[in-house]
């Protein structure tokens, strides 16, 4: 026999029909199930396998800690797997099937792993396959990781979609004056209270219905106040979210919510996220979280049929599912006994077994009434049967422990071992709970920060306790923000008419039982104690060598039963043996989630330049440089890129090139003290720099170590133009405002980035002087002599337009700067690019910058990775040694000065028809081995010299290396290529180029 | 998360903002020793408890601040502009 659908009752829509698939196999069911109580009601009991053994499970719980039941939703790309069918709520079309079985949950060949069960202990695998084989050969990592493979296919849970996720998700944030999380009558008592003081109140339920406890209670009063309280809420203005998980909190009151939008619906509007990642900055907060019920280790305590007693009553009256015909309730504490009253008025046949000698009065009146039967003194012992359970071995009370009385059979067993409140939250900020004796619970300080625990979270167990004291903690929060409110009187926690007797295993002399402590993760009772002879046992070890409490419920059911074991087999008291950290999230979130909708081309913003179109309509093919997007080439007809850069470069050195250098960094550099301000933070002097003179500039750290290069434009007498590279242009924007801000502030200077302000084009090659003068309003401003290498004229383009220019060279070339606001930048394209095309010019991308900038042996971010010096980089001689700047004082110290240091060189193949990587690491002939003499960081294709080019470090530099074959080793990708070392200078070295 | 109440700004999350280091260091002349600089750059107190610290409220108005902070509990005491001068108008201010 198994469960089956009442006639009537319930808080489900009888009147409509639902149907979804389990297997393959419709079903039907109503609005208002889970899909828990759905499959109940359509007669299954075996909903999933477990994790190690494949043991049959079926629905354990009526909530999130459930480990029974639990099954994978959906199809296709939308598969999500490990769904606990309590927290899923049915709709027309949902498509559910089992996990971690084969053929299927109810015939499962993966069973035989149970039978074998004595070994499969704790450790089991790593002991046994990390020792073979048995002989040292072959041993070792490379083996185990071998039949790792076939391990982890046999164990396991749900398997993830391998397609990509098709849904959307969001990201919002939120603030309000006090966030409840949970909507049982405490969470709902104390919303009330502190919205109706004036607070701005979020209340947040992870359940797709407010009411919390009172959902599975019967009888007219409990609904009737249920739905009072709701329509209060709704008066009150208190906002609520329903299938909302506060996952996680954080410092100042700051919430992590995860709302299901879509998960529930057969389909979603298309513009709906699946899910909203929610940030809440709350001024306060309460927990109002209830109490998860904690099972009882007894022989195969999770065979089908099994629940716990708090599940039962759920099912009974909230979804009109009645467990079982013939039902054993056992308990350690009164809350059972509601469970047995309600069950056996909704026709099934009841016994309860109480652990305990004495009885609570008015309850065991109330169980006399409703046709119960009772035992004291009396526990189970093992259920029996195979795919769900038909009858329960009993134990009752002897001199020391318990011992094995007789069986009864049963069709459903409902167990409670006590309760856990739900202090997870209260535990990620830190805060360590603590454990109560008398009601055999961990609990977390009433109020820490601005946080509360009320109702069960904080350890009341009867429904008015917990709606006074949420109350009390709503009236709380709103004199903590100065609204006025009532102070109440709080009774005293717990509430039983009759203590708790804890019983955490069930164990006899001489039976060997099969207890589950963690379900989810198939750890018993036994795996505990062998956890304990093997030496583990700080419960950090524990958790570490059995994993109790890390699989997907994160030790929700079985913690505490753990550390009461371990406790045990320490013969010490469960406080001593430590106490249990949760770390969020609460329940999973999907990674889904976590991203919102930072994926793809939103990953990470995406910078243009003004001329971004104008470059896409003259054939740029573009690349990513740091968020920019760059021009990469500009190929002709069929060109690869190989031919095209190699073009553009051949282009530049023989007429002109122009190349968008917008992305480079700028900064405005004003005020009387700005003169002072440069020669302090450049390591050349700059006070000395005449207007309308550029000079080129290197920055150091504090440390000593180049930080940045650049060149630096004296416009007036106070003003200045820097340019940084573009990859630390943001990073030298906050060292100058720190140093202005924190150490220099008497020091009149401001900066201002004004690398949006304008674009930037290079003009480079012998023809650049031509095609700008034709571009220039006045063309005299031109001439060699006015305009000389280094020079800064700020002048007009044709048309007005307001343009500064610097006569600078990255290529090695007779080069200009030429800088519009970035407003002008099309209309300076236009200007410049028909007079270099007709002087037979070019545009450029940033391969062929790359290339000529690498012949000439010119730094960029690739070589300042900030483990350079000023000597490493070969601009030793740009170190003023007449003053100081930053940097100066630790740039000498001994390690910094070493001869052997990697130095700036230009690399050869030896060879020189053969090509080498940029990343190889340079090692001597002798030594292709280890860490090497140096690396390479940039490689190109030279059409000056011909054959292949490399720039990079090698110890000593190149004098170093003049007469000695160096090795590229690139063992992983191409191989190890002999090479040359030589000067990085390779190109032009007098720089006649430049300044003729 | 942390949330620091910029006196330009006002309470902001702090992913707005980017932790500089200890607000304590007093840096040398440039001129000074090297041994100076090195107890300034490199030593460092590993503090459990209230800390000054500088922050840059980098995502906002940019100003560097001098925040007292507990590293424990991140309780943070006080926020001012690291610019004295402008600490000083804004105390005229009230």
């Amino acid at each position: 026999m198994s469960a089956r659908r009442l006639p009537s009752g319930g808080r489900i829509d009888r009147s409509q029909v639902l149907r979804f698939t389990w297997d393959d196999r419709v079903m039907s069911g109503h609005p208002g199930d889970s899909l828990a109580s759905a499959l109940m009601a359509n007669g299954e009991q075996v909903l999933g396998r477990s994790f190690k053994y494949h043991r049959p499970r079926g629905v354990m719980s009526a909530g999130v800690e459930e480990s029974g039941a639990m099954v994978t939703v959906g199809e296709g790309a939308r598969r999500d797997p490990n769904v606990k069918a309590p927290m899923q709520e049915l709709f027309n079309g949902l498509t559910a099937t089992g996990q971690n079985a084969w053929p299927n949950v109810r015939f499962d060949f993966g069973e035989v792993n149970d039978m074998l069960g004595r070994f499969l202990v704790a450790g089991f695998y790593y002991k046994t396959f990390m020792g073979i084989p048995p002989f040292e050969w072959g041993k070792g990592t490379g083996a185990w990781m071998w039949y790792e493979k076939f391990i982890r296919k046999a164990a396991g849970m749900g398997s993830a979609s391998r397609e990509a996720d098709p849904d959307q998700y969001e990201q919002g944030h939120d603030f309000c004056d006090l966030l409840v999380v949970g909507s049982g009558p405490a969470g709902m008592s104390s919303a009330l209270a502190a919205a109706e003081a004036g607070l701005d109140v979020m209340l947040v339920e992870q359940d797709w219905e407010l009411g919390g406890s009172f959902l599975s209670q019967t009888g007219s009063e409990s609904k009737n106040r249920c739905a009072d309280m709701v329509a209060s809420l709704n008066n009150a203005g208190v906002r609520t979210m329903l299938r909302t998980t506060a996952f996680g909190l954080y410092d100042y009151g700051v919430a992590g919510l995860l709302e299901r939008v879509t998960d529930h619906l057969q389909s979603p509007d298309p513009y709906q996220p699946r899910q909203r990642f929610w940030t809440v900055r709350a001024k306060q907060t309460i927990l109002a979280s209830g109490a998860l019920e904690r099972h009882i280790a007894f022989g195969n305590n999770d065979r089908p049929g099994v629940m716990n007693a708090a599940a039962g009553r759920a099912y009974v009256n909230r979804y009109g599912v009645l467990p079982g015909e013939r039902v054993i309730v056992a308990t350690n504490n009164d809350s059972a006994y509601h469970s047995a009253i309600d069950l056996a008025s909704a026709g099934a046949e009841v016994t309860l077994l109480d652990a305990r000698s004495t009885l609570p009065g008015e309850l065991s009146e109330r169980i006399g009434e409703a046709g119960v039967s009772l035992r004291t003194n009396t526990v189970p012992l093992k259920t029996k049967g195979r795919l769900s359970v038909n009858g329960l071995e009993l134990a009752v009370i002897s001199v020391n422990g318990w011992r094995a009385r007789g069986a009864e059979s049963c069709d459903a067993v409902l167990v409670s071992g006590g309760w856990s409140p739900v202090v997870n939250l209260m535990s990620h900020r830190g805060v360590k709970p603590k454990w109560d004796a008398e009601n055999a619970c961990f609990l977390a300080p009433s109020r820490h920060e601005t946080i509360q625990m009320a109702g069960s979270a904080a350890g009341y167990w009867r429904a008015a306790d917990c709606e006074l004291s949420g109350i009390a903690a709503g009236s709380v929060a709103a004199s903590a923000l100065g609204k006025k409110a009532k102070s109440l009187v709080l009774p005293p926690i717990g509430g039983w008419d009759l203590a708790i007797k804890p019983v955490y295993e069930v164990k006899v002399p001489g039976k060997k039982l099969k207890c589950l402590v963690d379900p989810q993760h198939d750890v018993t009772a036994e795996d505990i104690r062998l956890a304990h002879r093997e030496g583990f046992v700080s419960a950090e070890h524990l958790k570490r060598y059995t994993t109790l409490g890390m699989a997907t419920d994160g030790g929700k059911m079985g913690n505490v039963i753990g550390l009461a074991l371990m406790a045990e087999a320490l013969g010490r008291e469960i406080p001593e043996v430590g106490t249990t950290t949760f770390r969020p999230p609460y329940t999973p979130v999907s990674i889904g989630a976590l991203r919102g909708r930072s994926v793809d081309e939103h990953f990470r913003p995406l910078r243009r330049t003004p001329m971004h179109d104008w470059n896409l309509s003259n054939g740029a093919t573009m690349t990513m440089a740091g968020l920019w997007h760059r021009p990469w080439y500009f190929a002709r007809q069929s060109e690869t890129i190989s031919e095209a850069y190699v073009r553009e470069t051949e282009t530049t050195r023989k007429t002109v090139g122009l190349c968008d250098v917008t992305s480079l960094g700028k900064i405005a550099v004003q005020g009387p003290d700005a003169t002072e301000f440069l020669n302090r933070i450049y390591t050349n002097p700059f006070a000395k720099l005449p207007i309308g003179k550029a000079r080129y500039g290197i920055m150091l750290r504090d440390d000593g170590f180049v930080m940045d290069d650049g060149t630096t434009w004296r416009l007036s007498e106070t003003e200045y133009f820097m340019t940084t590279t573009t990859a630390h242009a943001g990073k030298v924007m906050v060292w100058l405002e720190e140093l202005l801000q924190t150490r220099w502030q008497d020091l009149k200077v401001h900066v201002t980035s004004v690398s949006e302000q304008w674009a930037g084009c290079a003009v480079a090659g012998p023809e650049s002087r031509k095609v700008l003068a034709t571009c220039v309003e006045d063309a005299s401003v031109m001439d060699n002599d006015a305009f000389p290498f280094m020079g800064v004229v700020e002048t007009k383009l044709k048309g007005g337009i307001p343009c500064r220019i610097a006569r600078i060279s990255f290529s090695g070339e007779l080069a200009y700067e030429t800088y519009v606001p970035s407003d002008y930048a099309v209309a300076m394209m236009d200007l410049l690019w028909p007079q270099a095309e007709q002087s037979g010019g070019c545009l450029y991308g940033l391969e062929a910058l790359g290339a000529m900038r690498i012949e000439k042996g010119h730094v960029t971010g690739a070589e300042l990775d900030g483990r350079v010096t000023i000597e490493d980089a070969g601009l030793g001689k740009m170190a003023s040694p007449k003053k100081s700047f930053i940097g100066s004082a630790l740039r000498n110290r001994p390690d910094m000065t070493r001869e052997d240091r990697p130095k700036l060189v230009g690399i050869f193949p030896k060879d020189r028809s053969q090509t080498f990587n940029a990343g190889a690491i340079l090692c001597s002939v002798e030594q292709v081995s280890g860490l090497g003499e140096g690396w390479i960081t940039g490689v190109t294709h030279s059409p000056v010299m011909g054959h292949w080019i490399g720039i990079g470090f090698i110890s000593g530099g190149h004098e170093a290396w003049a007469e000695r074959t160096a090795i590229a080793a690139d063992p992983v990708r191409k191989g190890n290529t002999e090479v040359e070392i030589v000067s990085p200078h390779m190109y032009d070295p007098s720089g006649e180029k430049m300044y003729g | 998360m942390i949330r620091i109440k910029c006196p330009f700004c006002g309470e902001r999350d702090h992913s707005e903002f980017t932790y500089g280091g200890d607000a304590s260091i007093v840096y040398p002349a440039l001129d000074a020793t090297a041994e100076e600089w090195h107890e300034a750059v490199f030593m460092r107190e590993n503090i459990r408890g209230m800390q000054t610290e500088t922050w840059h409220h980098v995502n906002g108005c940019r100003m560097w601040l001098i925040v007292q902070r507990d590293t424990m509990t991140h309780e943070i005491r006080s926020v001012r502009p690291a610019h004295e001068g402008l600490a000083g108008v804004l105390e005229d201010d009230r």
